[in-house]
């Protein structure tokens, strides 16, 4: 397999496109953050490299860092600190979090700071891509040291003034003080005069001690959206309204890789305010996130426009994929599992050990295709005129958004312009941008403002699925109970499928989740990876590879302890072994680190194991619990976090299950926001039962059979943990920060399959869990 | 001509009956608090209340609320400042935030009925709204801190 997979520059699978340096002016850096006159810090140059106590993957990003504090602050003469936040905010509080770490380095009062979104520029910005659970542990350093320019600048205004040493001076609080003479003045009376000073080198920066910190680590700030969003005021995707704008829904080939073969638009036409019906073009799959094409509705409001959709006659030719049948494809991975496989990763000799073993355990297990189903769905709108096109949307990737409608449209980069709008979740699947495409092809079309909206069933039935998977393992035990091979074979259509057809094997960033990185001392282990294609869109999903693997490692861990008759938490201990840097530089080609450099961000088991015995400890491991009810644990690293989960499950006799007690411990490194982070965890809890109990997409005559909440159920109040717990582990004084969005949801699964057995006996090896316990 | 009250303000809409009340609010009116989410009442994003009782917007058709009174989210509160909604901030609830107007309008809706909920009757009550990012506890004691006073 020889295509690019080089995750770092995973935008796509494109080539990584040539950075262009932008002469941009003064003036429309102004105009773009919309504050008028008097400003300072805002200024036109191109980005200094980043400096970095750790390295990360930050600079591999397409793009890399910007950390000129006059492309993300500005201060106008009043005193009011704008910061730029050139993230998305999804719900994870990014947009709220990377500013705050700015105003934090430069002595701002976070009561005078107002946050700007940035627009999709990441030759102004640096890398735009809210994915990967990344943007902490990519710019928490950049931050600081845009906050500690700003300050150093503001400082060296105010020393020429006094005509005093600069040494003698110190921000504080949003002014700046002269303690001798107890002279001050504020920010805003410096700005124009900092404006002229020269951007500190990095490598002179004076960071803040942590321990003078006002704002990181506290969890004291509630994100900048809050009162807006009780008030119906925030401004999501979908709450973009233009003068003159038309609202369009479209009917899309309900098999991936179909095409419209003829329509009848007759009786759409007659539903009241429909005004036209048109062919919306498609790409040939795969294509990347190009839009699958269709027939338009477009109509006066979206009501209208649904009901006119509803009305139209459309003849699909299904193309390639109108055979795919979950039932039969579950069988041909189960099949491939049980072959040997493309070897991934190999220590020892895993057939001589399984060979000579006294006894092998074998587990295989089935996650099937997930919807994201963010409360809010796809939908964008788009303003095309002559060569230049303004978007609205809600995406996590505004750069590739911008690059993406470029190309769609033909005109050049520069005159496309991505207004970044709040998200009503993501969960990667607004990291593709289809829908803001046919945004933009519909706007040229018509010649007006359209927005696209998607409903619930197309969200459902023309997405960019989770993948499906089976993941096979055979662990050999020693006469003592010792485990002494692991073969883990993993079988699943890989992302990549979705840009280069005949795609079989899974991409090293789809490996290295949780397959070759898997952190056990054992003596023999081999990961294979045997082929599998794709016949739906397949696309990012909060966690991606992670959960099918930490599904299948730690249930087999559970599986393991009932073999030998062993607590499930020290067989964990156990199978993790001593604490240790794990080295797969001889075991595993081109490990994928999640894009961050090894030397940064290790496997280290040493914090595995703390994550499991802090978990343990909180969350009372070992306590007895009813009868009916049962204790599960799981442990998995993933985005460079280490996370460990106890669950408390409860069973009744009719075999309905409810779970009374989460336990999270986290260990993330160095964190900005605690009470985010709790909310994060919180959230991960629910969407690890919703998958666990209900989260499944089947496919029929190569059709989605689902297409609403009703069919594709998640989790609701009532079904949901009772209390969730979240332990953070104290960051070590130079622990870089790792992810904290993602890695919550892996080791529910497992550590739910792991409670229903201690509390029934019935081994869960299929998500969802649906009926399994009622027969 | 279908007249209908919306936040306080009379309304005319001469389309079609049918269209549902969330569309005519969201793309007629400009009152975009109120979201959609699943267009079948299986979500709750976009209640409103009319009359006072929680309403999916959604499945509700504009001559369904002839001469009703409408109050969106808009409207709760002049300054946003119903207990719900400083409960809501108080407990930092809102991740995304898109569900959220929705579910606070159910929140509101039921402390009108009944002004001290137990648990069972929040759970019961709330049911209906989905939160993907999953706030459910956090909305369990907001309304429960709502209900004693913030």
């Amino acid at each position: 397999m020889t295509i690019n997979t080089n995750p770092k520059k995973l935008r796509g699978f494109e080539q990584f496109i040539n950075v262009k340096v932008e002469n941009v002016s003064r003036r429309s850096i102004l105009k773009g953050l919309g504050i008028a006159g008097g400003l300072v810090l805002a200024a036109p140059v191109m980005s200094r490299p980043a400096f970095a106590a750790y390295k990360t993957g930050a600079s591999e990003m397409p793009h890399g860092t910007v950390v000129d504090p006059r492309v993300f602050v500005s201060i106008a003469p009043d005193g009011m600190v704008t910061i730029v936040a050139h993230r998305a905010e999804m719900g994870t509080g990014v947009r709220t979090s990377l500013p705050l770490i700015v105003a934090e380095e430069m002595e701002a009062d976070w009561s005078r700071v107002r946050v700007q979104q940035a627009h999709g520029d990441e030759v102004r910005y640096g890398n735009q891509d809210t994915d990967g659970s990344r943007s902490t542990r990519h710019y928490l350093m950049p931050m600081r040291q845009i906050g500690a320019s700003a300050r150093a600048m503001l400082e060296a205004a105010a020393a020429k003034r006094w005509g005093v040493p600069v040494s003698e001076v110190k921000a504080a609080n949003h002014e700046v003080v002269h303690n001798a003479s107890g002279r001050r003045i504020g920010f805003g009376d410096l700005a124009a005069d900092a404006a002229k000073e020269p951007v500190p080198s990095i490598e002179g920066l004076k960071l803040k001690d942590p321990k003078d910190f006002r704002y990181l680590g506290k969890g004291e700030i509630s994100i900048v959206d809050l009162h807006d969003i009780t008030t119906g005021a925030a401004h999501y995707g979908s709450d973009t309204r233009l003068p003159g704008m038309k609202y369009a829904v479209i009917a899309r080939p309900p098999v991936t890789g179909g095409k419209p073969v003829s329509f009848d638009a007759a009786e759409a036409m007659k539903i009241s305010g429909v005004e036209k019906v048109i062919e919306v073009k498609g790409w040939p799959w795969p294509s990347k996130f190009q839009p699958l094409g269709g027939v338009a509705v477009i109509a006066r409001n979206t009501g209208a426009a649904i009901k006119g959709r509803d009305a139209l006659k459309v003849v699909w030719d299904d193309g390639p994929n109108g055979k795919y049948d979950s039932v039969a494809y579950r069988a041909e991975l189960e099949e491939a599992a049980r072959k040997p496989g493309l070897i991934v990763r190999k220590e020892g000799d895993v057939d001589a050990a399984l060979k000579g073993a006294d006894k092998v355990i074998v587990g295989e297990y089935y996650l099937p295709h997930l919807a994201h189903v963010a409360m809010e769905t796809p939908v964008a709108v788009a303003d095309v005129k002559g060569d230049k096109a303004e978007i609205w949307a809600p995406v996590q990737s505004s750069g590739g958004t911008r690059e993406d409608v470029a190309k769609t449209l033909g005109i050049p980069e520069e005159n496309v312009t991505v207004n970044v709008t709040l998200l009503g979740g993501g969960f990667g699947r607004k990291s593709k941008c289809d829908y803001a495409l046919e945004a933009a092809l519909l706007s040229k079309e018509l010649g007006a403002p359209v927005k696209v909206q998607w409903t619930r069933d197309d969200d459902i039935r023309n997405g960019f699925l989770h993948t499906v998977s089976v993941e096979r393992i055979e662990a050999g035990l020693d006469k003592k109970g010792k485990v002494i091979a692991w073969r883990h074979r993993s079988v699943a259509p890989s992302i990549a499928s979705t840009f280069e057809a005949g795609t079989v094997h899974q991409a090293p960033f789809e490996l290295g989740m949780g397959l070759v990185d898997m952190p056990f001392e054992i003596a023999n282990i081999q990961c294979e990876n045997p082929e599998a294609a794709a016949h739906t869109r397949i696309g990012w999903f909060r966690s991606v590879s992670n959960i099918p693997r930490a599904f299948a490692v730690q249930s087999m861990v559970g599986e393991l302890a009932h073999a030998t008759n062993r607590d499930q938490k020290e067989m964990l201990l156990e199978l993790i072994g001593s604490p240790r840097i794990l080295d797969l530089s001889s075991s595993v080609k081109g490990l994928w680190n999640y894009g961050e450099p090894y030397a940064s961000y290790p496997i280290d088991t040493a914090r595995l194991r703390r994550a499991v015995e802090l978990v343990a400890e909180k969350g009372e491991w070992g306590r007895s619990v009813p009868k009916g009810h049962g204790l599960g644990i799981a442990v998995h690293r993933s985005f460079v976090s280490y996370i460990a989960t106890i669950i408390e499950v409860a069973v009744d006799d009719k075999g309905k299950f409810t779970v009374p007690r989460v336990d999270t411990a986290i260990d993330c490194g160095t964190y900005v926001n605690p009470e985010r982070i709790q909310s994060q965890i919180e959230g991960a809890a629910i969407m690890g039962m919703s998958l666990a109990k209900y989260g499944e997409i089947t496919f029929k005559d190569g059709k989605v059979q689902q297409r609403n909440y009703d069919d594709f159920q998640v989790i609701r109040i009532d079904e949901a943990p009772r209390v969730t717990n979240v332990h953070i582990v104290p960051p070590g004084p130079d622990t870089p920060p790792s992810g904290v969005g993602e890695p919550g949801v892996p080791p529910f699964a497992p550590a739910l399959a792991n409670a229903i057995f201690a509390a029934t006996g019935k081994r869960i090896r299929a998500m969802p869990i649906g009926k399994q316990l009622e027969a | 001509m279908i007249k209908v009250k919306i936040n306080g303000q009379e309304q005319n809409w001469d389309g079609d009956p049918d269209l549902p009340l969330l569309w005519f609010l969201r793309d007629e009116v400009g009152l975009t608090g109120t979201k959609y989410g699943c267009g079948e009442a299986l979500c709750g994003a976009c209640t409103v209340m009319v009359d006072k009782e929680a309403t999916r917007s959604c499945i509700t058709s504009m001559s369904d609320v002839v001469g009703r009174e409408v109050t969106t989210i808009e409207g709760l509160h002049p300054a946003g400042d119903h207990p719900v909604q400083k409960a809501w901030r108080q407990l930092n609830v809102p991740q995304c935030g898109y569900c959220q107007a929705g579910q606070i309008m159910q929140a509101a809706a039921l402390l009108t009925q009944n002004p001290k909920p137990s648990h069972d009757q929040i759970v019961e009550a709330m049911s209906g709204n989905i939160c993907r990012c999953g706030c459910y506890q956090r909305i369990e004691n907001a309304v429960r801190l709502a209900s004693t006073g913030v």
